[in-house]
Formats: C-alpha cells, sequence, structure tokens
C-alpha cells in the first residue's frame, strides 16, 4: 500500500512538474502546480510529517497559490510569445537535463547504501506537539527572527504596490 | 511486489523536482512561470529536508522546512508586488524586454 502511494503521487509530482515547465500559459503552471503541492503533501503524510502535510496544504496550496492566480488574473497574463531559442538548446537541454538526473539518482543510491524501507508511521514525532516544544524552546531565536522577517516583506509590498513607484 | 520504498526513492524524487524547477526557471520566459519554478524547487528542498528527518528520526527537518515554508511565503508577497511594479511600468512581462540595465 505505501508503495502504491508513492508511486502513484510520485508520479503525479512529475507529471505537474513536466505540465508547469511544458505548458505557455501562466494559469495552467499553477494549477500544475497545486498538483505538484497537493502531492507533496500526501507523500510528507507517508513519511511522517502530519504537521507539515498541513502546512504544505494550507499555506502553499492554499495561500501562495492564491496570492499567484490573483497576481496572474490582475495583470491579465496571456500566452507566452515564443522567442527564437537557439539549436544548441533545443538539442542539448532535455539530453543533458535527464543526464544529470540520472547521475544525482546513482549518486544518491550509491552513498545512501541499504538505507531502510519508508514505512507508515514508523517515525511519530512529527505531530504538532513535538514541533511546538522544538519550536518554542530550541528554535525560539529563529522563530522570533522570523516575525521581523514577515514584519519587513509587509511593508516591503505595501511600499512597492503604491502608485508612485 | 515490495509494500514499501526504500527512502533513497524519496530523495531521487526531490531531485528531480528540483531539476524540473531549474529547467522552468531557465527556459520560461514568463515572469510569473519563472516565479513559480522557484517556489517548485523550494518543495524539492522540503521533501529533502523532511525525508532526512525520517531517516535520523528527528523533528529537526520539519522545523527547517517551516522555515522554508515561511520564508517562501515572504518572498512570494514581496516578489509578486515586484511583478506588479514591474507590470505597471513596462506594461510586460516578458523578462527579455526588461532589459534597461543591459543597454
Amino acid at each position: 500500500m505505501d508503495a502504491l502511494l508513492f508511486l502513484f503521487f510520485a508520479l503525479v509530482a512529475v507529471g505537474c512538474g513536466i505540465n508547469l515547465v511544458v505548458q505557455t500559459h501562466p494559469i495552467s503552471s499553477a494549477l500544475s502546480l497545486i498538483g505538484v503541492m497537493g502531492s507533496l503533501a500526501v507523500l510528507y503524510l507517508l513519511l511522517g510529517a502530519e504537521f507539515m502535510a498541513m502546512a504544505q496544504l494550507i499555506v502553499y496550496a492554499g495561500a501562495i497559490m492564491v496570492l499567484f492566480i490573483f497576481v496572474i488574473m490582475l495583470l491579465n497574463a496571456g500566452v507566452e510569445r515564443k522567442k527564437g531559442t537557439s539549436m544548441l538548446v533545443k538539442a542539448l537541454g532535455v539530453p543533458a537535463l535527464v543526464a544529470f538526473l540520472g547521475m544525482v539518482s546513482y549518486l544518491i543510491q550509491r552513498l545512501m547504501p541499504g538505507t531502510e524501507n519508508v514505512t507508515f508511521g514508523a517515525f511519530q514525532g512529527g505531530t504538532v506537539q513535538a514541533i511546538g516544544r522544538k519550536l518554542f524552546t530550541e528554535y525560539l531565536l529563529p522563530f522570533e527572527v522570523t516575525s521581523v522577517l514577515i514584519l519587513i516583506a509587509i511593508l516591503g509590498a505595501v511600499v512597492l504596490a503604491r502608485k508612485e513607484i | 511486489m515490495p509494500t514499501t520504498v526504500p527512502l533513497t526513492w524519496y530523495l531521487i524524487l526531490s531531485a528531480i523536482l528540483f531539476g524540473l524547477g531549474v529547467a522552468g526557471f531557465l527556459f520560461r520566459r514568463n515572469i510569473i512561470t519563472v516565479f513559480m519554478s522557484i517556489e517548485l524547487m523550494l518543495n524539492a528542498v522540503n521533501l529533502s529536508f523532511i525525508s532526512f528527518s525520517y531517516k535520523w528520526r528527528q523533528v529537526d527537518g520539519h522545523i527547517f522546512s517551516f522555515f522554508v515554508m515561511v520564508v517562501a511565503a515572504a518572498e512570494a508577497a514581496v516578489g509578486l508586488a515586484i511583478i506588479l511594479t514591474v507590470f505597471k511600468n513596462r506594461s510586460t512581462l516578458a523578462i527579455d524586454e526588461v532589459n534597461s540595465l543591459k543597454n
């Protein structure tokens, strides 16, 4: 069951990722990205990260993608115009990417031999309680710095979106 | 057919998604799609963090991935505001046409 779930959602993620790169209309790319994020949330759940799976769905697939789609709607973004890509890129781009990914996969297999199999429920440490305890004791300073970062981001967005610039 | 998959498969999936993000970042010409490719790369890194968190049975990877998520949200807000400003000034979304520094 675990293998079936992994294979199905990994295929969905890769398919949606390829679709994101291939589509020319931004709204199709945005919907593909939502597919990637949703299937990644299921994979997080398989790895025992229940809080992160929910945060992925709410923050990424919910909030950030709504922002993206809102901007696409606001700017009325249409189909991307084709620019002349060089023959070298057309001929070598995809084979180079596949070769690079094959090399990385081989290296991962060689560097981590005999890793255990992932079974659902083997790691119970991803609960809200465990993450909250860690976040508010050991990682308290980074957490507080994050609030300053978000404040700066809000101010930056407000300043950039003013009329005069 | 085995009922479980090795952890390395999760890492390979993460590498594939990251590679797709890099490809989209390099090949696409629409500034919004380029930005979405960056989000795809961030997601791939998050999957890697959570896989290693599973391997060592530590929750620290989840915390890192949580911070990546927070930074991505802040980055999306500022980045989309920049895209709005660029569109207001240049009336285009193609990154090839935003080349004032080049000339």
